[in-house]
C-alpha cells in the first residue's frame, strides 16, 4: 500500500510538472498572464483530477460526477491543460489559448468540456457551489463538489455569505479549497486585507478544517481522501493549502511580477528544463 | 399581484418537480403555502442576497426552475454580478422576482423604490422581462416563466390590485394585449399604471380623442410590432411607467427610431432624481404626471403637436 501510495505520489507530481509547463508555454505563446496563479494550483489540480474527482471524460455531463468549480477563473490555462491531458478535448487545443475565435479564453469558460462554470470575477464560485453541494444533499445523490478559490478572492463578502450558509444546511459534500499562497493581486495578503487567523475563522464559522502542504502530493492525496473530514457531524469542508505562488519554476516563485508578466522565449526554456519536462 | 402570483406558483410546482422558490427573508405570511408543502424545494437563504443568487444558479445548474424572490430592489441589485455572470451568461433557469415593483414601498423611502430596475434588467443578456398590469397577467407570466427555458425577471406590484382583462385574455410570451383601439393616439404601459391608462382613456373618448390601449406585460422580448402598428396606425405613441428613464419609453422610441418610423412621442415615467419625501404610492405617481389628470395632458398635448411626415 505504502509503495503504491508513493509510486501514484511520484506520477502525480510529474503530471503536475506537465501542467505546469502545458501552462508555461500557452501562456507565452499567447503573451497572457496570471502563470504564478497557476503554478501554484498545479498540485492540487494533479492530485484531484487524477486520483480524486469521480469524472468521465467520456461523458462530461455524466449526472452522478463531482463537480470541480474554479473560481479564481484567471488561472484557466492550467485547468484546460488538465483537462486535455485527462482526455475531455485534445491536447493541441491548448495552442489557441487565448487566439482569436478560440473559446479557450483567458478566464475559464462553461461549454469547454469538463468546466461546470465561467467565472473571473471573484467571489462567484463558492454560492454556485453550495447550491449545486444543496440540491445534491437534499435529493441525497453522492457526487461531491469541490471548489477551488483563491485567497485574495476570500475579500469577497459573497464568499463569506456562503461560508455562512453551507454549515447551516450540512452540505458536507462541499469541498472548499483555498489556494493560499500569499499574496493576492496588489501585495501580501498579510498587507492588503489580512484573512489570519484564518483556519481558525472557518471553524468558527462551523467548517471541518485541514491545513496542508499545497505542494505536498502525499498529504493532498490524503486529505481529499479524507473528505468528509468530520464523519457524523454534518459539516462542509475546507482545505487550506499552503501554496507558492509561480511554484516549480525558481524565478517566478513568490514573486507578485508573475502575476502579469508573460515569459521569454528564453524562459520558457529555462522554466521547461527546471520542471524537468519536454513539451 | 403577488398572490396571483404565488398561488400559481404553487399550482405549477405541484405538478413540476423542478420547481424550487428561494427567498432572501423576506415573504413573510405570503411564502409560507408553498413552504409548508413543498419543505424540500424552498429555501430561505437569507439576507444575503448575492449568496440567494448564486445558489439559485447552483440548483438550476443542477437542473431546477428556480424562482427567487424579495422586495423591490433587493433581488437585483446587490446581486447584480451573479445575475449578469451566475444566471444570464449561463442562461439558466432562475426566475428573479420583486414583489413591490415601483413605487409599492413609497412611504419606505427612496432605498426601497424599485424605479430603475427595467433599465438595469434590461442590459443582461439572455433575460426575459416581464411587470404584469393586474392578476390576471401575473398568473400567466408566471406560467410562461415556467415553460420557458432560460433566466427572466419578473416585477410585481404588491398585493391587492385590481383585475383589469377579462378572464379569458391571452397572454403570451413577448406580445402587447390590445386592451382598447382608437386611431388618435396609442398609450402603452407597462406593470400596473394600466389602470390608470384606461380610467384616462375613457375621459379622452369623452373628449373625442380616440385611443388605443396596449398594456406591454413584456419589455423583453418587446412586441415590436404592436409598437410599429401603433406607430403607422395612430401616429402618436404616449408611454406609461412607473420607472425612470431606461425602461419602456426608451425601448420604444428606439424601436420606432431603428425602423425609421417618424411618429409624435412622449414618455411619462419618473425623473432620474430620488424621490426624498414620504408618500402614498398614488401620491408620489401623481406627483410626477402619473395620474389620471396626468396622462390625459400628456395625450392632449401630443394630439395637438404636429404629425411628423412619416419616413418612406
Amino acid at each position: 500500500m505504502e509503495a503504491r501510495m508513493r509510486t501514484t505520489s511520484d506520477k502525480l507530481e510529474y503530471i503536475a510538472n506537465r501542467l505546469r509547463g502545458r501552462a508555461v508555454r500557452m501562456v507565452h505563446r499567447s503573451r497572457a498572464s496570471h502563470l504564478g496563479s497557476c503554478l501554484s494550483i498545479a498540485d492540487i489540480l494533479a492530485c484531484l483530477y487524477w486520483n480524486i474527482l469521480r469524472i468521465d471524460p467520456e461523458r462530461p455531463d455524466w449526472p452522478e460526477r463531482d463537480r470541480f468549480i474554479l473560481s479564481k477563473g484567471h488561472a484557466a490555462a492550467i485547468v484546460y491543460a488538465a483537462l486535455a491531458e485527462r482526455g475531455f478535448f485534445p491536447v493541441k487545443e491548448l495552442l489557441t489559448y487565448c487566439e482569436s475565435g478560440s473559446r479557450l479564453t483567458g478566464h475559464i469558460t462553461r461549454g469547454v468540456p469538463g468546466v461546470e462554470l465561467s467565472s473571473g470575477s471573484l467571489g462567484h464560485g463558492l454560492p454556485v457551489g453550495s447550491g449545486i453541494a444543496l440540491a445534491a444533499k437534499r435529493e441525497e445523490l453522492p457526487f461531491r463538489t469541490i471548489v477551488l478559490c483563491s485567497d485574495g478572492e476570500l475579500d469577497e463578502g459573497s464568499n463569506w455569505e456562503a461560508i455562512l450558509f453551507a454549515p447551516q444546511h450540512k452540505l458536507d459534500n462541499l469541498v472548499l479549497v483555498v489556494d493560499y499562497n500569499k499574496i493576492q493581486s496588489f501585495g501580501r495578503v498579510k498587507e492588503v486585507l489580512d484573512l489570519e487567523p484564518l483556519a481558525d475563522k472557518f471553524r468558527a464559522f462551523r467548517w471541518a478544517v485541514r491545513e496542508v502542504d499545497g505542494h505536498n502530493m502525499q498529504q493532498l492525496v490524503d486529505t481529499f481522501a479524507a473528505v468528509p473530514f468530520e464523519p457524523g457531524r454534518p459539516n462542509p469542508n475546507v482545505v487550506i493549502a499552503n501554496t507558492i505562488k509561480g511554484k516549480g519554476v525558481s524565478f517566478m516563485e513568490d514573486q507578485l511580477a508573475w502575476h502579469y508578466k508573460t515569459p521569454s522565449a528564453e524562459q520558457v526554456e529555462a522554466a521547461m528544463h527546471e520542471l524537468g519536462v519536454d513539451l | 399581484m403577488r398572490t396571483a402570483f404565488i398561488n400559481k406558483l404553487f399550482e405549477l410546482a405541484d405538478q413540476d418537480q423542478r420547481i424550487w422558490l428561494v427567498c432572501g427573508d423576506l415573504g413573510y405570511s405570503v411564502l409560507d403555502v408553498f413552504a409548508d408543502k413543498f419543505t424540500s424545494r424552498y429555501l430561505n437563504a437569507g439576507v444575503a442576497e448575492q449568496n440567494m443568487t448564486g445558489i439559485a444558479a447552483g440548483l438550476a445548474l443542477s437542473g431546477k426552475t428556480v424562482f427567487t424572490y424579495s422586495i423591490a430592489n433587493f433581488p437585483i441589485m446587490r446581486c447584480l454580478e451573479q445575475i449578469r455572470n451566475d444566471v444570464c451568461y449561463h442562461n439558466l433557469n432562475v426566475k428573479i422576482v420583486a414583489v413591490g415593483g415601483g413605487l409599492a414601498y413609497g412611504s419606505h423611502g427612496y432605498t426601497h423604490h424599485g424605479v430603475e430596475d427595467l433599465a438595469v434588467m434590461s442590459a443582461m443578456p439572455n433575460l426575459t422581462i416581464a411587470a404584469p398590469a393586474d392578476p390576471i397577467e401575473a398568473r400567466a407570466i408566471t406560467s410562461i416563466f415556467v415553460a420557458t427555458p432560460g433566466p427572466g425577471y419578473l416585477r410585481l406590484g404588491k398585493a391587492g390590485e385590481p383585475v383589469l382583462h377579462a378572464a379569458d385574455t391571452k397572454v403570451e410570451l413577448g406580445k402587447a394585449i390590445q386592451v382598447t383601439d382608437g386611431s388618435d393616439l396609442t398609450v402603452i404601459s407597462i406593470g400596473d399604471m394600466l389602470g390608470t391608462v384606461l380610467k384616462a382613456g375613457e375621459e379622452l373618448r369623452r373628449r373625442r380623442i380616440h385611443t388605443r390601449i396596449l398594456s406591454m406585460p413584456f419589455l423583453v422580448p418587446l412586441d415590436t410590432v404592436a409598437i410599429l402598428n401603433a406607430a403607422e396606425q395612430t401616429g402618436a405613441i404616449l408611454t406609461v411607467e412607473e420607472h425612470g428613464p431606461g425602461g419602456l419609453g426608451t425601448a420604444v422610441a428606439e424601436t420606432v427610431a431603428i425602423r425609421g418610423r417618424a411618429v409624435a412621442f412622449r414618455p411619462l415615467r419618473l425623473a432620474r432624481s430620488p424621490i426624498k419625501v414620504s408618500g402614498s404610492q398614488q401620491e408620489l405617481r401623481a406627483a410626477q404626471g402619473l395620474s389620471v389628470e396626468g396622462i390625459i395632458g400628456a395625450a392632449e398635448i401630443l394630439c395637438r403637436s404636429p404629425r411628423p411626415a412619416v419616413i418612406r
